[in-house]
C-alpha cells in the first residue's frame, strides 16, 4: 500500500478511466477502439488501482474466479452472436437493416450514428467484457503472487 | 562451436530479411484489391463506419474467435499456475 | 524504386528488429532476456503488418469526421489488434512459466539447472 496522496489519487482517477474505458468499448464501431482497446484501458485502471492500494487490499473485493466467470461469460455471448447468424453463415451480421442498431450510414464522411453497425456494437461488449476479466486477473493473480514471494524472502 | 553455429545461421536469416526488405513492394503503396473492397463496401454491408472493426468483428470474425480462445487459455494457464503454488503452501 | 520512400526503410527497420530478437533469442540464456526478445519479436512482426499496410499520404480506415484522402489498408491493422492481444496474453503466460521455473530451481539460467536441459 502506497502513501495517503497516491490513494486519493487513484481513487479518483480510476472513474476516468473506466468511463474513458467504457466509452471506447461502446464507440468501437465509430471512432477508434473497440472492445480490446477498451478492455486494456479498464485493465489498466485496475493495474493503478493495485499499485496504489497493494494486491492483498484489493482482492478482498475482486476476485479471480468471479472475474474468471466474467471472462467466459464474455466468450458465451461472443460465441452466440457469432451463431446467431447461422441461417445465412457463421458470424453473418444477421442485425444490419433491423430495429436495433440496425441503420445504415450514408456511405462516405459522416458525423456518425450510434444505432448502426448490427452485431458488431455487442460483440464489441462481448469482447470487451473478456478482455477487460481477463488482463485484470492476469495482473491480480501476478501481484498477488510476486508479494507472496516477497514475504517468504 | 556453438557460437559459430549461431552466427552463420543467424547471417544467412538476416540476409534473407534485408533481401525480402528491398524486393518487398515500395513503401506507401500496397497491392490492395481486397482492401479496396472493403473500403468501399463496409457500411453498406456491415453499417460500421470503423473499418478496421468492421473487419476484425464481421469479414474475420474466426480470426477474433482463435484469438479469443488463445485469450482464454493464457488466462486459464495463470491462474491455474499461481493458485496451485498457493494451495500447496498451507 | 522510383515511388516512396528511398531503399524502404520502414521494412529495414522490420528487418532490424527481427534481426535483433533473433539474435538475442539464440545468444542468451537467461530466461528473462529470452522473453524480452521474443517480445521483440512481437514487436517486429507489429510493425511488419503496419508498414505493409500503410498507403501514401493515406487516413485511418474510419468515416466519421474523415478528412479526404485514400484510406489506409484495415486487414492488416485489424490483424495488429489481434497480434497485440495475443502477444499480452502469451507474455504473461511465459512470466509465470519464469517465476514457477525460478521458484524451482533459483536460478533463471536455461542451461544452469538440471530440470531445464533438454
Amino acid at each position: 500500500m502506497m502513501s495517503k496522496i497516491v490513494r486519493t489519487m487513484a481513487s479518483l482517477l480510476i472513474l476516468f478511466a473506466l468511463i474513458y474505458g467504457l466509452y471506447i468499448i461502446m464507440h468501437g464501431h465509430l471512432t477508434p477502439g473497440g472492445g480490446f482497446q477498451g478492455g486494456a484501458v479498464v485493465a489498466s485502471g485496475v493495474a493503478l488501482l493495485i499499485v496504489a492500494f497493494g494486491s492483498d487490499n484489493i482482492h478482498k473485493s475482486l476476485k479471480e474466479h468471479h472475474l474468471s466467470i466474467l471472462e467466459s461469460s464474455g466468450a458465451l455471448i461472443f460465441i452466440g452472436l457469432a451463431f446467431g447468424g447461422l441461417a445465412i453463415v457463421f458470424f453473418y451480421n444477421f442485425l444490419v437493416g433491423s430495429s436495433i442498431f440496425g441503420h445504415i450510414p450514408p456511405s462516405g464522411p459522416n458525423t456518425g450514428d450510434i444505432w448502426t453497425a448490427g452485431v458488431i456494437p455487442f460483440m464489441n461488449i462481448a469482447v470487451g467484457l473478456k478482455v477487460l476479466a481477463g488482463l485484470s486477473a492476469i495482473l491480480l493473480v501476478m501481484a498477488l503472487a510476486t508479494t507472496v514471494m516477497e514475504v517468504e524472502e | 562451436m556453438r557460437k559459430i553455429a549461431i552466427a552463420v545461421s543467424l547471417s544467412i536469416f538476416i540476409a534473407f530479411l534485408i533481401a525480402t526488405a528491398f524486393l518487398i513492394h515500395p513503401f506507401g503503396y500496397p497491392p490492395s484489391e481486397m482492401d479496396d473492397y472493403i473500403i468501399e463496401n463496409t457500411q453498406s454491408e456491415t453499417g460500421a463506419n470503423n473499418a478496421v472493426t468492421a473487419v476484425v468483428f464481421d469479414y474475420r470474425g474466426f480470426d477474433t474467435l482463435g484469438e479469443a480462445t488463445i485469450l482464454f487459455t493464457a488466462v486459464t494457464g495463470v491462474v491455474m499456475l499461481f493458485r496451485a503454488k498457493k494451495k500447496r503452501e498451507k | 524504386m522510383t515511388q516512396g520512400t528511398p531503399f524502404n526503410v520502414p521494412f529495414l527497420a522490420v528487418a532490424a528488429l527481427i534481426g535483433i530478437a533473433f539474435y538475442i533469442i539464440l545468444s542468451q540464456r537467461n530466461l528473462i532476456k529470452l522473453v524480452m526478445g521474443l517480445s521483440i519479436l512481437a514487436s517486429g512482426v507489429n510493425l511488419f503488418l503496419i508498414t505493409l499496410g500503410y498507403r501514401e499520404g493515406g487516413v485511418a480506415p474510419i468515416y466519421t469526421h474523415a478528412p479526404a484522402g485514400v484510406m489506409v489498408l484495415p486487414v492488416p491493422q485489424a490483424l495488429t489488434l489481434t497480434s497485440i492481444v495475443i502477444a499480452v496474453a502469451c507474455l504473461a503466460l511465459m512470466l509465470s512459466m519464469v517465476i514457477h521455473i525460478y521458484r524451482h530451481t533459483g536460478s533463471t539460467d536455461s542451461e544452469k539447472s538440471r530440470i531445464m536441459k533438454g
